[in-house]
């Protein structure tokens, strides 16, 4: 006899073992989808491999793909901590990316610009988080379906700028004009894109992890995400708690929008982000909520989607396999979060 | 004020405002069932995409268009197993299944949609139905061409909401969904299959939502395009709050944001040139917020929605 029962604790080796187990049965999967297009799929999934992982080239540009993710991950990792089910990631990273692109183009000293830049395009995604936020305290306006709405608002502002003022007169292209070349992120290895905001990424992980693990923010936000009965029951200010949460999510997807303006592209277009407000979701979850965890899960789908590109190329199966693979990772990695509320255990009928 | 009431009373508007509502109100409705019976469908947004591919795809292969919508209906019908699989069978967290469903089905949907019909400049398209009048109603001025000179799947959604309100109220199976919607604990002790109900209700609004869909693909676009459904599913969830759980105000809810959609679609074209017309896309997405706002107060979902059921709990 086989049977379930509840667990009180979980191994430490968990936080490793199930992202692992969650990515391998998702490659699994997908290569079903590999067959059906014809190809092979060792074939397939060795290009993917060897052009996000393969040289050192590829290695850069798979942490240039990471860091929108790394923000977007946390972003949603740290509102999903206090069950503030922000799902307007996306939206909050095209506010900072407007922002930061404003203040980018204003002439100034550089490292001054870089300064400005990341301050608006953080304040900007804050600003936006605080709009769900704010329906959840004051209006009980469920958070999911608000955050997600307002993608759509932000995305038409931003198509209403880029089609109106911003609009290149020259050559008449909905695209922003570029920032100034002195706010441009300086490139920190010669020949490929590796910018500062890569850098800035990687750090911004260990400070929300101590955020949230050391600090008595990170401790509120805990509480109230685990039971917020005790947490209003022990002083805490619940709404108070659930608005600081909105601001640090907003702001840290905002961060996402600047880099990806100051670092890789300069300018704003309508397709800046494929999607990396709605992968931060799925980095989060890979993650555990481990703000740690984020930047290994960033990886892993930074080196899906540019191994997926080179994979269409060679073999001809459509590089959309990358999305289905992100949805299957997540699906497949809640899955997986089942063997930390329960064991198997068997149960012999006889001593 | 007159402007506003002249440009009501146009045959081309009120059908506007139908074909409009028609996709929504499948949405909403198939939302409703789901949260009718406990479980949030955030998977609403990926179904209807590719729903709306297999009953496009179907259709150009077969040349049949109800092949087509019977493609759509069962593929919405699967992916509400799939997401009653996760969240009802496993109990998992039911908004992140739903955003898992929605990666999962947008990304199938583009994937199969690329195997199949390869890069194209100019996106296949299909032959789509042919307006339906019925007789004598249909020649009542004004309302007549507007409402009864329509296609089938459109009079299909105006049976669809009072056939879900009877289904919902009035027949035993309705009841049982209200009751594992409200209190999952009672309905078991009454000898209703909680589990069995949950997967019957999220698969009938996954069907629904497949009839959205198809509406999109196989009539309003006549093709599969990047951004068909750009938002619809998520505003149909937030429909089924302002219309309180309910077939007849959830239907009202999706015509209220048809009129307010083909409002902005009308002045648009109107000549308010020093308007951006994205301002006006905003509108029905801010109107939402702002109507979700309003009515939250007041609104009471279902007490057991989001949350799962385990017999051996307490």
């Amino acid at each position: 006899m086989i049977r379930l029962e509840a667990r009180t604790s979980t191994p430490g080796w968990f936080n490793l073992a199930l992202p692992l187990l969650a990515i391998g049965a998702t490659l699994v999967l997908c290569s079903g989808l590999i067959a059906l297009a014809g190809a092979g799929i060792v074939e397939a999934y060795g290009v993917m491999f060897s052009a996000s992982l393969g040289d050192s080239y590829a290695i850069t540009e798979t942490l240039v793909r990471a860091t929108p993710m790394i923000f977007t991950g946390l972003a949603v990792a740290v509102a999903f901590r206090a069950k503030f089910w922000n799902i307007g990631a996306e939206g909050q990273l095209l506010a900072g990316a407007v922002a930061s692109c404003a203040v980018g183009a204003i002439p100034m000293p550089g490292p001054l610009a870089m300064l400005l830049m990341a301050l608006a395009g953080a304040a900007a995604g804050a600003a936006v988080a605080l709009v769900p936020a704010t329906l959840r305290v004051k209006f009980r306006v469920d958070d999911v379906v608000s955050s997600l709405l307002l993608n759509s608002v932000i995305f038409y502002a931003l198509m209403a700028l880029i089609e109106g003022p911003w609009k290149d007169s020259f050559s008449g292209y909905p695209i922003s004009p570029p920032i100034e070349d002195s706010a441009n992120f300086p490139v920190l290895l010669e020949g490929t894109r590796l910018h500062l905001g890569v850098v800035a990424a990687f750090l911004a992980a260990p400070v929300i992890w101590f955020l949230i693990a050391r600090t008595t923010l990170g401790f509120r936000i805990r509480v109230v995400g685990e039971n917020p009965e005790a947490a209003r029951y022990g002083g805490i200010h619940v709404e108070r708690v659930l608005i600081s949460t909105a601001l640090l999510s907003g702001a840290l997807a905002g961060l996402a929008g600047v880099g990806e303006v100051g670092g890789v592209h300069f300018q704003v277009m309508s397709d800046i982000s494929p999607g990396y407000g709605y992968s931060g979701i799925v980095v989060a979850m890979l993650a555990r909520l481990n703000p740690l965890g984020v930047v290994p899960a960033a990886l892993f789908l930074a080196a899906v989607m540019t191994g997926a590109e080179a994979m269409s190329r060679a073999t001809g199966v459509p590089a959309f396999l990358s999305d289905v693979i992100q949805g299957t990772a997540l699906l497949a990695m809640l899955v997986a979060l089942l063997f930390t509320a329960y064991r198997v255990r068997r149960v012999g009928t006889a001593r | 004020m007159s402007v506003v009431l002249e440009q009501i009373f146009q045959v081309g508007f009120l059908a506007a405002i139908i074909r409009i509502a028609t996709p929504l109100a499948f949405a909403t409705l198939g939302e409703m069932f789901s949260e009718r019976a406990g479980v949030l469908n955030l998977g609403i947004e990926g179904i209807m995409l590719l729903s709306a591919m297999t009953g496009f795809t179907a259709t150009s292969l077969s040349g049949s268009l109800w092949l087509g919508v019977l493609a759509a209906v069962l593929t919405g019908a699967l992916m509400g197993a799939v997401h009653a699989l996760f969240t009802v069978a496993l109990g998992l967290s039911q908004h992140v299944c739903g955003i898992g469903v929605t990666l999962f089905s947008s990304g199938l949907a583009y994937f199969l949609y690329r195997l199949i019909f390869g890069q194209q400049s100019v996106p296949p398209s299909i032959k789509s139905f042919e307006t339906l009048p019925i007789p004598v109603l249909s020649d009542i001025p004004v309302l007549g061409p507007a409402v009864f000179n329509q296609f089938s799947l459109v009079y299909m959604a105006m049976a669809a909401v009072p056939l879900a309100a009877f289904v919902l109220y009035r027949t035993p199976w309705g009841l049982s969904v209200r009751m594992v919607g409200e209190n999952p604990r009672a309905a078991d002790s009454a000898g209703v299959g909680v589990i069995a109900t949950r997967f019957q209700a999220v698969m009938l609004g996954g069907a629904l939502m497949g009839l959205a869909g198809a509406f999109l693909s196989m009539v309003q676009f006549n093709a599969f395009t990047f951004g068909l459904v750009s938002g619809r599913g998520w505003v149909a969830i937030a429909l089924v709050v302002f219309g309180r759980w309910d077939p007849w105000r959830s239907a009202g809810a999706a015509l209220l944001f048809a009129f307010v959609d083909a409002l902005q679609l009308r002045m648009q074209a109107s000549g308010l040139g020093h308007i951006p017309y994205e301002a006006f896309l905003m509108l029905p997405f801010i109107f939402t917020i702002v109507a979700m706002a309003v009515m939250s107060r007041n609104a009471v979902a279902p007490s057991a929605l989001l949350k799962p059921f385990r017999r051996e709990e307490r």
